[in-house]
């Protein structure tokens, strides 16, 4: 169990030590040897040019039940809005379900739930839908033991649900249950067909590694993918699909906490998530009051208001307005970065928009690795020419 | 009230550079540090005990040199420490090291809260926290920003979720992830350095916890890293020339022919 160096064939060339994300590799005697800490991620085997490295894994012997059967999306509400990352996973769902010819079924909880035919027209075959007082608000207590009795009867052999701070929050709980792996935050979803398996690609190091994830013999394979990741498709109405209403099964299930109150933060006038434009700002600002520079910019073309972490860190502007690995993923048409220097962090969080446009007066500013189109200078005189320019329009 | 907080060693990599030449992280000085959301998990533990009295006791997973973050956490204000250390606990996933920690939090037996950071820096999963919370049988909140008031059996906080914060009540014991907002931790005291330096650490192996091999570390994995890679940045780069003014001018030209305006 573990890894290890065949000493025969390490001739210490050194070449798998920038490989490991752990720094563990070091060369003694001329030969590899690896530090406690190791986790067994396989970096360093595939940097290996003469198969010196073994990674002995313990021959998975639990046999795949393939009574498993289908894709499930959870479809997450919220006072009886469906959200729109709902949409998206059914379309990437749809797609993973053609793969491996099996059916693409929507799973929704809440109350009074608006369009829920629009769950068939964005793609599953049939929706499960539970529609109770009691799931009025998100109770997560509530939502895990229905989800993992639901789960447990129908066996689907994926589940995927938006990584929303919900889904993020409520979904480990029912792996947890179910004992069966669950990958967060997926940027990439594919089949390997042979073995009927989902590959589950992440960023992980704030963004600077991506990792491919199975999970190999328990099922249902569980992953989380944020919002705005992955693309909607265009609804198509005609589609048939079928809505089978369940009884919410309370039998065992109480709910141990309570929500008081709901308070909600007014700065945010366009929802980041569902913005055509973002106009974002960054440490460059310099202080809080600046942002209303930006604010005037965004309110000219319609925009929301976004920020790097530093601004948030320092109380600039509220956390709903961060973009990046620990704050949203967004992906307008356009995104105007202003005095953003572009940390991975943030890019992780905002790189696959259509046209991004970097204000800056730093040359190097990694943000202008990934402009479409960047203007080095000072933000207090480029943004307010901007703002002008597209007032007098 | 018992807190107890849970702690991660990580690479402090946050800003880490990635070689253009190799296309392989620059490592030069990077040090291991406690995964910093964790911090705010430690500050509140401590303060949640100058408020209310009990003990924090602090626990990590990790390999011998994880004990480093315990003794920080010590000289930070945290009563007892346990490293839960073990060669079989290696290659855990999230359910691996949440079971892991279950079965030690269950040999503790004395905790009326549970604490962790968000998230960690090098998983970004925040899964930890409720598998945690799940396997305990007990409640979960996440994204806690503000502990309003802790009674015997429940208490008040309130968490961040996407649009703003919602007043909870939640029944003790329970386990809460918490974020940065939460507080501003504390620098470490000189008693506290003093405590740090000879404070005894005991550590907890696979035997000590009594569990099945197959269940910890990677054998008790239910996914499995199968490849790593350094991502692809999209280079589009086109940096406008001219004075400011034109700049703007062409800016907004391009971004009119597009018809992104």
């Amino acid at each position: 169990m573990g890894i290890q160096i065949d000493l025969d064939k390490c001739t210490g060339c050194g070449n798998c030590l920038p490989y490991c994300p752990f720094d563990l590799i070091e060369i003694v005697d001329e030969k590899a040897h690896i530090k406690d800490g190791c986790t067994l991620c396989g970096a360093c085997q595939e940097a290996c040019d003469y198969e010196a490295i073994l990674i002995e894994v313990v021959a998975e012997t639990a046999v795949i039940s393939d009574t498993h059967y289908g894709i499930w999306v959870f479809a997450e509400q919220r006072n009886g809005q469906l959200k729109n990352v709902g949409y998206e996973l059914l379309s990437k769902g749809r797609e993973l379900a053609n793969t491996l010819k099996t059916e693409l079924c929507a799973v929704c909880f809440g109350y009074n739930i608006n369009g829920v035919e629009q769950l068939t027209a964005y793609g599953a075959d049939k929706v499960y839908l539970i529609d109770d007082p009691t799931l009025d608000n998100q109770q997560e207590d509530l939502y895990t033991g229905q989800l993992v009795k639901l789960i447990q009867e129908y066996r689907p052999e994926i589940v995927i649900a938006g990584a929303t701070s919900f889904g993020r929050s409520f979904i480990p709980r029912v792996a947890a249950i179910l004992k069966t792996g669950l990958t967060a935050d997926c940027t990439g979803l594919e089949i390997d067909t042979e073995r009927r398996l989902l590959l589950q690609t992440r960023p992980t190091f704030g963004g600077n590694v991506m990792a491919t994830i199975i999970c190999q013999t328990r099922r249902p394979q569980m992953s989380t993918v944020r919002p705005r990741v992955f693309k909607k498709n265009t609804p198509d109405k005609t589609r048939m699909g079928q809505i089978i209403k369940v009884d919410f099964n309370k039998e065992g299930i109480t709910s141990r906490t309570k929500l008081i109150n709901f308070i909600e933060d007014l700065t945010e006038r366009v929802k980041l998530e569902d913005a055509d434009i973002i106009v974002s700002g960054g440490r460059g600002l310099g202080k809080a009051e600046n942002f209303q520079l930006l604010g005037e910019l965004a309110a000219v073309m319609g925009a929301a208001l976004g920020s790097s972490r530093p601004p948030v860190d320092d109380g600039w502007i509220p956390y709903s307005h961060q973009v990046g690995q620990t704050g949203k993923t967004v992906c307008p048409k356009l995104y105007v970065a202003c005095g953003i220097s572009g940390a991975v962090q943030h890019l992780a969080g905002m790189q696959t928009s259509d046209i991004i446009v970097a204000i800056n007066d730093d040359p190097k500013a990694p943000i202008f690795e990934v402009a479409t189109y960047g203007i080095v200078g000072d933000l207090f005189k480029v943004v307010p020419m901007l703002t002008e320019k597209l007032k007098n329009e | 009230m018992n807190v107890v907080v849970c702690l991660k060693q990580v690479p402090g990599i946050t800003e880490v550079k990635i070689d253009p030449e190799t296309n392989t992280l620059i490592r030069e000085g990077i040090k291991n540090i406690v995964n910093p959301f964790d911090t705010y998990a430690l500050e509140e533990g401590v303060r949640i005990k100058e408020r209310y009295g009990g003990k924090v006791t602090t626990v990590t997973m990790g390999p011998p040199q994880a004990e480093e973050v315990l003794r920080e956490a010590i000289s930070l204000g945290a009563d007892e420490a346990i490293l839960f250390s073990d060669s079989a606990f290696a290659g855990a996933d999230t359910l691996a090291t949440a079971y892991t920690l279950a079965t030690a939090i269950n040999k503790i037996q004395e905790y009326d809260l549970i604490i962790c950071g968000r998230q960690t820096v090098d998983g970004d999963t925040g899964q930890v926290g409720p598998e945690l919370a799940e396997m305990l049988g007990i409640p979960f909140v996440a994204y806690v920003s503000k502990v309003e008031e802790i009674e015997s059996d429940h208490m008040r906080i309130q968490r961040m979720v996407e649009d703003g914060h919602e007043a909870i009540e939640t029944l003790l014991p329970a386990v809460i992830t918490v974020v940065k907002e939460i507080n501003v931790p504390r620098l470490p005291s000189l008693r506290g350095l003093a405590k740090a330096k000879s404070a005894a650490i005991p550590t907890w192996t696979a035997i000590e916890l009594g569990v099945d091999e197959n269940t910890v570390g990677l054998p008790g994995s239910a996914t499995k890293v199968i490849k790593v890679f350094f991502p692809q940045r999209v280079h589009r780069g086109e940096i406008l020339q001219g004075e400011l003014g034109s700049q703007v001018e062409s800016l907004l030209d391009n971004l009119r022919e597009i018809k992104v305006i």
